[in-house]
């Protein structure tokens, strides 16, 4: 009976007296457990994302001293008439890189649905797409930067001459740099998309489709009104997820185009590095720094208020 | 058309289910080439990558280009190590991922058992606390982690890669949720037993917990190893580089024209990571399902 009651009472005893004692053996050794965690947190993400804000307060050019300015690094960045078009630029870039997002989402699902079926072999194509997501991104620019070599004897250029439609400079022409890069972002997307897609086709109960089938419904309408609406948090969630993760691109950016040609594809992660690397302005870099956590925080609030992530973890 | 029907229902009394098993056969087949097209479209760059890999020089560089090489070129996959110090990025990187996979899965472990096992005060809020730390990526905290590692002195040195990345809030998660399935009833006995705490984690509980140790051991790895923001910033010296970091300047460096040769490092970079994923793919892909990440 006395374990029972001790099972359903978390804390069935707590001795009186002073707070070490109330607090008693188990939570001194559970924060024992959770120190190890705790100082690397401390050290490398909280401090410095707290010192992130106090930079972004400072005139700071690398060899120099840095000088407080307030709130000057925001207002530099927003108004002044040789940065500011530099950054909003950047921050269009990124809204742009993120269209990817979408249209990753379409092809996934299609290819999702395509694969949610048993076949002999199924399990070859979903390596086969699966492949481009486990791949170092590094490597991956590395390739497409080949696929994409401006000369005719670069992939992408040979398919063109052979549709007779003119040489492209691709990475290196303004206009098109940001859609290659949208592109490669898909095709590497895909695969992580297609198993979160399969996961949510598959755990929605067969006998919906059965008792609709009996019904009478066709496919289009058991898509419409049977997988589409059971998708929902999943198609949230990889919009979210998506988002978040194209705010933050920065490795193909760096491979394939360093920001160029003419900022086409400088994003604020990338502008963000350039500052802080290149031209050693660590308080505009976290000025840059803390509008794009803003951005992030914003956007991971939405997902953890409207995303029930226990649907993934069954 | 009412013929048509007719007619068809009309042999498919006859001859009982020929008409419906040739539909479905010819929609397999139908399916068969979709899929396969599609999946060649997305295998495209690897295929180009191996291809070209295999090429000589003036191969790389004729048109129209071959799909399969005159000539099998293999001294592209020996010029890799020649040219650049790849032996030492390999070492560098394989030396700075198994530390991290070592010292993050223990931290988790250790996180996730108090978070699972224990009753504590400021439970809740330690919990919030490992939760908003997933908010916090390392592009928001480049400049000051920098500035940090300045202070160090940790610049081109293992502990820069190695350190920060010690813990990780949603292994901690992943961990706990495993070891929450685990009965009551199974520490209880530990304990009457007079078996303690910490033994009751190392000896009991880690065993059963293998299959998600394993996916999170791989994932850590994984991670750490396609990484890429963080060990350019803070390595400067060649000889310090990561796997990642040395194949970008290899193929940025002298004017680039060497694809052969880029190609057969891409691979060789890539392929740990592709070889692991094959052995595991089962606990890998259900891992990335989970925690909604691909790198670090």
């Amino acid at each position: 009976m006395s374990t029972i009651r001790a099972r359903n009472n978390p804390q069935p005893d707590i001795p009186k007296g002073r707070w070490w004692r109330r607090w008693g053996e188990e939570t001194f050794a559970a924060y024992l457990f959770l120190i190890p965690s705790l100082v690397i947190f401390v050290a490398f993400t909280f401090f410095p994302a707290i010192y992130s804000i106090v930079v972004s307060l400072f005139r700071w050019n690398m060899p120099m001293k840095p000088v407080f300015i307030g709130f000057e690094n925001y207002t530099y960045l927003f108004t002044d008439a040789i940065e500011a078009p530099i950054f909003w630029k950047s921050i269009l870039n990124t809204f742009y890189f993120a269209l990817g997002v979408p249209i990753n989402l379409f092809l996934s699902l299609l290819i999702a649905l395509l694969l949610n079926r048993k076949m002999r072999g199924v399990g070859i194509f979903r390596t086969a797409f699966f492949l481009p997501t486990i791949t170092s991104v590094t490597a991956i620019s590395v390739v497409w930067l080949w696929l994409f070599h401006p000369a005719q004897y670069g992939l992408f250029n040979t398919i063109l001459i052979q549709l007779g439609i003119p040489l492209q400079r691709w990475l290196r022409d303004p206009l098109l740099a940001m859609p290659c890069l949208i592109m490669m972002g898909v095709w590497s997307g895909m695969g992580y998309n297609i198993i979160i897609f399969l996961a949510g086709l598959q755990s929605i109960p067969r006998m919906f489709y059965e008792a609709a089938q009996i019904d009478g419904a066709n496919r289009i309408s058991l898509f419409r009104y049977i997988t589409w609406p059971l998708l929902g948090p999943t198609i949230f969630y990889i919009l979210t997820i998506g988002t978040i993760n194209s705010l933050k691109a920065f490795t193909e950016i760096d491979v394939m185009t360093q920001g160029g040609p003419l900022n086409a594809t400088n994003t604020m992660a990338y502008y963000l590095y350039q500052n802080a690397f290149q031209f050693f302005q660590m308080g505009k870099a976290s000025a840059i720094a803390v509008l794009l956590f803003i951005m992030l925080i914003v956007l991971t609030w939405i997902q953890f208020r409207y995303v029930d992530r226990r649907v993934f973890y069954e | 058309m009412n013929s048509v029907i007719m007619a068809r229902s009309g042999t498919n009394r006859r001859q009982g289910s020929i008409w419906p098993r040739l539909q479905q056969i010819l929609y397999d087949a139908l399916w068969y080439i979709i899929v396969v097209a599609l999946a060649l479209v997305v295998m495209l760059p690897f295929i180009w990558m191996i291809v070209t890999s295999l090429k000589g020089q003036t191969e790389v560089f004729a048109y129209p280009p071959t799909w399969i090489p005159q000539q099998f070129h293999w001294q592209n996959y020996l010029e890799v190590w020649r040219q650049a110090p790849f032996a030492r990025y390999f070492l560098n990187s394989t030396i700075v991922a198994l530390a991290v996979t070592i010292g993050q899965l223990t931290s988790c472990i250790l996180a996730a058992f108090a978070f699972a096992r224990m009753n504590f005060k400021g439970k809740n809020t330690m919990f919030l606390v490992f939760l908003s730390t997933t908010m916090i990526s390392t592009q928001v905290t480049l400049v000051p982690s920098y500035l940090i590692m300045k202070t160090f002195d940790w610049i081109d040195h293992y502990p820069a890669l190695i350190v920060p990345f010690l813990a990780n809030a949603f292994g901690v998660f992943m961990i706990r949720q495993s070891f929450r399935t685990i009965p009551r009833e199974l520490e209880e006995a530990a304990k009457l037993d007079g078996c303690g705490r910490f033994r009751f984690l190392v000896q009991i509980l880690l065993p059963l917990c293998k299959p998600i140790l394993a996916s999170q051991a791989l994932f850590a790895f994984m991670g750490n190893w396609n990484s890429y923001l963080w060990p350019l910033v803070v390595t400067n010296r060649d000889e310090m580089r990561t796997l990642q970091i040395g194949l970008r300047y290899f193929v940025s460096g002298e004017g680039g024209t060497q694809w052969g040769v880029y190609m057969a490092a891409a691979l060789l970079v890539s392929l740990p990571v592709i070889f692991i994923y094959f052995f595991v793919q089962k606990s890998f892909v259900e891992s990335m399902a989970s925690t909604g990440l691909k790198d670090i």
